[in-house]
């Protein structure tokens, strides 16, 4: 329905802007005038006052209609009967009037609910029918308001333009607002985990087993209680395990990533670039579960198998095999950043260095690498903070045991695979270990954001060299 | 004129950029320890055929040359030359000023070092002090050799770029038009410096400017389209040249 009606505005409002050009166009063409703006834009100006204002009305009445028929039924339930019901109760009521309205009703039909459906099912339709009224209406009344405004309007441009810098500063705040909004539930459930567990044990305590933590009731943990239960939470193995992980995928990325983003730049011809880039490229567009599946049944095997012929005890779930193929994964990153950062570095500077009689090698490795360092060292961090967040090749092939240790072909496991396991299942949303997902999940951005403003101040250092 | 050897000499040169024929059969002499200017309109091959001397033509892949230079004598249009070596004998300064992104110091000894120049650092610390005294910019930056090139203005830049070329002791340096992104005090200098260089080096000099060719040159070359037209004694090219279109070019009559 709301589609249909979405339609028709949209419809409706590209009919008036070739109305409303055209009638611009006679009336220039009659009168032998010259507007002050093109036809095109005192089309876009009434095709706009058309379409905007209804849009609005209909987004908000979509939002809000659930919520206003929900307080109607629940104030005649309240009203009609004697009964006091809690709210538990008449949100129960309600869901169940709702059912029997879409017909997917389970259990005993009282005669509230059979009432409340038929109420439900006249306020819909009343709801329906004013949305199209009131919504006709509106499309009709800023039509004809535009429309004469329109003839005497010497300001159709600057006011097209006004319109279109609100909507592009509107989406843009849907997008700032929307980060601020995740940062805020974020930081709220991490505040109550933290009321808990103190913010120092989760930091500091070596010792990571949600599973352990039942708490029936977080005001009334005692101190021996307590005891047991930060032991519960230290976050420094998830710490550990994710920063040696990033760091073997790092061994494996940089150096590869480096060199072929440097013979990309330097060495290869323009056909091999032009195909050869795009296929690096591709690799970063595969899946990361597809190399999580590389990773946990290609690589993990292979390195036991590998490990058992020499005697050694190798983990099927290894930090080794999950950093690897998370190498793979971030060459590309790191090769087309680079590749693209060398490119930058100034022709004129390798002519400098030619003219000396340096060779291709001795130019690249003592002009072109330390001009575009602050721009690698940019796209290595990138990179890292990328390897950081990533989850699924680590949930697949590198374990969910927390511990502590630098051996790579023991099982490890990362922060973000433990906020997976913590928040997958039922779950009660007021226990300590949902909670702690949040906790990690606020540790966790807030190390990438640390990286990502390195990053880009490294960056941002390099644009300024040669500006 | 006082040393009359020739030291580069091409004959029946022809360069082509892809499909596009740059110098048509380019036959100039230029000779040892003095300025020679080569003039002429946009895009008349005058960079290109000092990019030929140096063999840096060979950075881009489509260009093609044919033809005859000699060195001293010696071709060095063909692969058995070592452009390394070449390159080392013949110094280049670019229009725009283009210091590596290192100190001052590291600037001036970037060819020493990959030549192998100096065995120890007192020697190169000397290379590196004479060189910077024979471009004049010692005295300005003595005290700070370890600020980055980048930080010097224009002039001093150009300066900085011609002290790392001699710092590897060219038998040549050509230069392609080290002034036009300069401003007049900065020309200035640069002209005396070169007054002073080509005491010691052979000076092949890329200009747009008529009034440079006349105060910094002996012998200047007018190109066009690919031609050069003619190359006489700069005194007689802007006096009498001997071609029509060499007298309404210096008169500003086209180009």
């Amino acid at each position: 329905m709301n589609l249909a009606i979405l339609l028709l505005i949209v419809l409706f409002s590209t009919s008036c802007f070739f109305f409303g050009r055209k009638k611009i166009i006679n009336i220039t063409a009659a009168n032998k005038i010259r507007m002050n703006a093109l036809p095109d834009y005192y089309g876009y100006y009434l095709a706009l006052w058309c379409a905007i204002p209804a849009v609005l009305i209909l987004a908000f009445w979509t939002v809000f209609e659930p919520t206003i028929i929900k307080a109607f039924i629940i104030n005649n339930i309240t009203s009609s009967n004697l009964k006091e019901f809690n709210s538990d109760e008449l949100n129960l009521i309600y869901q169940q009037i709702k059912a029997l309205y879409l017909g997917n009703f389970t259990g005993t039909l009282t005669e509230e609910i059979r009432r409340g459906a038929e109420n439900y099912k006249s306020f819909l339709s009343i709801a329906e029918g004013s949305k199209i009224v009131i919504l006709i209406s509106i499309v009709i009344v800023t039509t004809l308001y535009s429309y004469k405004k329109l003839i005497n309007n010497n300001k159709a441009r600057e006011d097209v333009e006004k319109i279109f810098k609100a909507v592009l500063f509107t989406c843009s705040l849907v997008a700032i607002l929307t980060t601020i909004g995740i940062i805020f539930s974020l930081l709220f459930e991490s505040i109550k985990f933290f009321t808990t567990i103190n913010i120092f044990d989760f930091l500091f305590g070596t010792s990571w087993s949600p599973q352990r933590a039942f708490v029936r009731d977080a005001s009334t943990i005692t101190p021996e209680e307590y005891n047991e239960l930060k032991d519960a939470f230290g976050s420094v193995p998830l710490f550990a395990g994710t920063a040696f992980i990033a760091f073997i995928a790092m061994i494996v990325a940089v150096p590869i990533g480096l060199f072929s983003g440097i013979y990309l730049a330097e060495y290869a011809s323009k056909k091999v670039r032009k195909y050869s880039k795009p296929i690096i490229e591709i690799l970063a567009g595969i899946p990361t579960v597809v190399y999580g599946f590389f990773a946990a049944l290609t690589v993990g095997p292979f390195f036991r198998e590998f490990g058992e012929r020499f005697g050694l005890e190798v983990s099927s779930e290894s930090a080794l095999a999950a950093g690897l193929v998370m190498g793979v994964m971030i060459i590309p990153y790191v090769s087309s950043l680079s590749d693209d950062v060398i490119n930058a570095v100034p022709q004129s500077l390798r002519d400098g260095s030619y003219a000396v009689g340096a060779t291709k090698s001795e130019t690249i490795k003592k002009v072109v690498i330390p001009a575009a360092l602050p721009g690698i060292v940019g796209s290595v961090l990138l990179a890292v903070s990328r390897a950081i967040g990533e989850t699924m090749i680590v949930v697949m092939a590198a374990g969910l045991a927390a511990r502590l240790t630098i051996n790579p072909l023991e099982s490890t496991t990362t922060i973000t695979t433990q906020i997976v396991m913590i928040l997958i299942g039922d779950q009660e949303f007021d226990s300590p270990k949902t909670q702690s997902a949040f906790a990690l999940g606020l540790t966790l951005f807030f190390a990438t954001l640390i990286l990502n403003y390195i990053a880009l101040r490294f960056v941002k250092k390099y644009r300024e060299k040669y500006e | 004129m006082t040393n009359n050897k020739v030291k580069i000499k091409t004959e029946k040169l022809d360069v082509f950029y892809g499909q596009k024929q740059a110098l048509k059969n380019v036959n100039l002499e230029i000779f040892n320890r003095e300025v020679t200017a080569l003039i002429g309109p946009s895009g008349c091959g005058k960079s290109t055929y000092i990019r030929c001397i140096n063999r840096m033509n060979d950075v881009i892949e489509t260009c093609k040359i044919s033809g005859s230079i000699k060195i001293d004598g010696q071709e060095i249009n063909n692969k058995q030359i070592d452009v390394v070596r070449l390159r080392e004998r013949i110094g280049m300064v670019f229009q725009k000023p283009n210091p590596f992104p290192k100190s001052i110091y590291d600037n001036v000894a970037y060819g020493p070092q990959i030549h192998g120049l100096a065995d120890h650092k007192d020697k190169l610390d000397q290379i590196v002090q004479t060189s910077l005294k024979k471009s004049a910019l010692w005295e300005e930056v003595k005290d700070r050799l370890d600020e980055p090139g980048t930080s010097l203005s224009g002039g001093q830049q150009q300066r900085l770029c011609i002290a790392r070329a001699i710092s590897v002791n060219p038998e040549v340096i050509l230069m392609d038009e080290p002034c036009s992104a300069l401003d007049p005090i900065a020309t200035a200098k640069i002209e005396e410096l070169m007054e002073e260089l080509k005491k010691t080096f052979t000076i092949v000099i890329v200009t747009h400017s008529m009034a440079q060719a006349v105060r910094v040159s002996q012998r200047t070359g007018f190109f066009h389209l690919g031609n050069l037209i003619e190359v006489d004694t700069t005194d007689k090219m802007f006096k009498n040249p001997n071609n029509k279109m060499t007298q309404d070019y210096i008169t500003g009559r086209f180009g």
